[in-house]
């Protein structure tokens, strides 16, 4: 009896995933077969002089480069679908496997930075809508307002100024110390390495849930049954407790698990300032040095995470909101 | 019936009231952008050469942004940077608004699979990073200042064009549009009277919040180093560039050339919102 809503939305969800990712792939391979880099050139580099045009040619039959675009597609397709996503001339590994590991340097990062920006984030908005009007919601508008129009690169180049070269309390690069094996990394060490990447990546978060926390916390203030409990006695922050909270957690969970696409996108930018090896970093290298298999490894599994967060946000309605999960059983 | 107030000339003209504050705003962050953007005219390339006594100099009256590795006076770069930034924002985030008012547009009278294929567009590309589009954009049509542009252009629209839809879905369904149908007007006639009053608004406003985004992005991707060649000193190169002297401790060479870049997309935002204020109904009486 409660299996088939769980059958039905998990098929729901696999099929918009599918006709994501296919239109994705229509997007991208489009993108890259216009583009006016050559294929073959790209893939032998600066050996390219010491190729005859014969070779060439054959390079690019063997590679169906001859093939009309649309026969050039369903093959490829197939190949993805096959599991083969080709290899990664950059680092010469799989691409999955770069993919998965960089990942897992990253995913640390960004889990610390995403916890961190929506705890502080929920804080600071609801201290700024309780206290609406004050200096302290002045200061926390002022510091939200800065933030959402400053830079990442350029905050993380000021923690950086700040915390590792003045300070020195932070390391300056990498995600561990240099000449120090992988597997003798204590786990201290790599906190330390992780923790200021992971602090200007949620620092530049926070800015958008504080807002919009705390709009939606005057707006709750200015109800009827904030009216109603307040003329029975209930402080300000058993208000905020008891009524304002529960009608706060939606949004902010629906905005920090939209975030996380900001997230990606602002980790490329870091992992670049602190040259911490992660999936941003290696999105660079992909793109700097023409490696085309990589590049689209790394789009889809972009799409794959932006959409597994709105997913994660769909779940989590029901068990944050009862009317939602009534709403659901009714219909 | 008149109150009579008592006239006192001198706090009036001080106490400007809460329009003719928003227009002090909207002419203050247009005079600093368009000095900006004109500064490099007006100091010339004199602070690029390199001055080797001159070096690594901190910030002082002489070079309120101190100078550089080479002795280069880092305020006139990062005017120069800057404002070769803003005007690529600028081109950028125009063929944007361009493609976002074209195609809101066609969802919002169309309708119909025209309407569903661009809100699928759209939603596509919502579902990526924007940075990654970005770099995916900007790698496929072979990178440098054109790449820069189009990946730019072809990113920011999406926000605008949805507005554009929801504003003519929304005037389009309203009971005086009906009524000037049923009395035979033209297609073309409510479009003038009834759509486009709506829409330019919308329009001005959101073409002025583009720049924000657009400049952001413009610098970030030059920052990666996809972005314009590293010989143009965009701000996002000059910020690249004191990375490799951060450690040892020229800290003017990040900070300055970052504050430069938050002020101008801070005025884009200010300018922005004073113009909503002074443009929407709901805000411009009051």
């Amino acid at each position: 009896m409660q299996l088939r809503p769980i059958v039905t939305f998990t098929a729901q969800k696999l099929l918009r995933l599918g006709l994501l990712l296919l239109a994705v792939a229509i997007f991208t391979f489009v993108l890259l077969s216009l583009s006016p880099i050559d294929p073959v050139q790209a893939y032998i580099g600066a050996d390219m002089m010491r190729i005859s045009p014969e070779q060439q040619q054959l390079i690019a039959e063997r590679w169906g480069l001859d093939q009309p675009m649309a026969v050039r597609f369903w093959d490829w397709l197939g190949q993805l679908l096959q599991g083969n996503w080709g290899t990664s001339m950059v680092f010469n590994q799989p691409v999955g496997e770069v993919i998965a590991k960089r990942f897992w340097v990253s995913v640390q990062m960004l889990a610390i930075a995403w916890l961190l920006s929506g705890v502080l984030g929920l804080g600071l908005g609801i201290l700024s809508g309780a206290l609406a009007g004050s200096w302290i919601d002045r200061v926390i508008r002022l510091y939200a307002y800065t933030l959402a129009s400053s830079p990442t690169f350029w905050a993380a180049l000021l923690l950086l100024i700040v915390f590792s070269v003045s300070l020195r309390v932070t390391p300056i690069c990498c995600a561990a110390p240099p000449g120090v094996l992988a597997g003798d990394v204590t786990i201290w060490q790599h906190l330390h390495h992780l923790l200021l990447p992971a602090i200007t990546l949620s620092i530049i978060g926070i800015a958008n849930i504080t807002l919009h926390t705390r709009q939606k916390l005057i707006d709750v203030l200015h109800s009827d049954y904030i009216l109603f409990a307040r003329a029975q006695g209930e402080p300000l922050w058993g208000l905020i407790r008891h009524h304002g909270f529960r009608n706060l957690i939606l949004p902010a969970l629906t905005l920090q698990f939209a975030s996380l696409s900001e997230l990606f996108g602002g980790s490329v930018l870091v992992e670049q300032v602190f040259a911490y090896p992660g999936l941003g970093e290696a999105t660079v290298q992909a793109a700097l040095r023409s490696d085309i298999p990589l590049l689209v490894g790394i789009v889809f599994f972009s799409a794959l995470f932006v959409y597994t967060g709105n997913t994660i946000a769909d779940l989590a309605y029901p068990i944050v909101d009862p009317r939602i999960r009534l709403g659901g059983s009714q219909s | 019936m008149t109150i009579t107030v008592p006239f006192d000339p001198v706090s009036r003209s001080l106490r400007n009231n809460r329009r003719q504050q928003t227009l002090w705003g909207i002419a203050l962050c247009t005079l600093f952008l368009l000095a900006v953007i004109f500064s490099t005219w007006v100091i010339g390339d004199g602070g690029l050469g390199p001055v080797l006594s001159q070096r690594n100099q901190p910030p002082s009256i002489a070079h309120p942004f101190g100078t550089d590795w080479l002795g280069r006076d880092m305020l006139s770069r990062s005017l120069h940077g800057m404002s070769l930034s803003l005007r690529i924002g600028l081109l950028a985030a125009g063929i944007s608004a361009l493609i976002g008012t074209g195609l809101g547009l066609a969802a919002g009278t169309l309708g119909g699979w025209v309407d569903a294929v661009i809100t699928w567009i759209i939603d596509v590309f919502f579902s990526l990073p924007h940075l990654v589009l970005l770099i995916l954009i900007a790698f496929a049509v072979g990178g440098g200042t054109r790449g820069v542009i189009i990946a730019v252009a072809l990113t920011h629209w999406t926000s605008l064009a949805r507005v554009i839809r929801a504003e003519v879905l929304q005037v389009n369904s309203a009971d005086y549009v009906k009524i000037s149908r049923r009395f035979g007007r033209l297609p073309l006639w409510i479009a003038r009277h009834h759509m486009v009053p709506h829409i330019i608004p919308q329009l001005i406003v959101g073409l002025i919040l583009l720049f924000p985004h657009a400049i952001l992005h413009e610098a970030a991707l030059s920052f990666i180093g996809i972005g314009l060649s590293p010989h143009i000193p965009a701000i996002g190169i000059i910020l690249a560039e004191s990375m490799r002297h951060l450690s040892t401790g020229y800290w003017w060479l990040g900070v300055m050339p970052g504050l430069l870049l938050l002020l101008s997309v801070k005025s884009f935002d200010w300018l922005g919102e004073n113009m909503r204020a002074l443009l929407d109904p709901k805000t411009s009486q009051g």
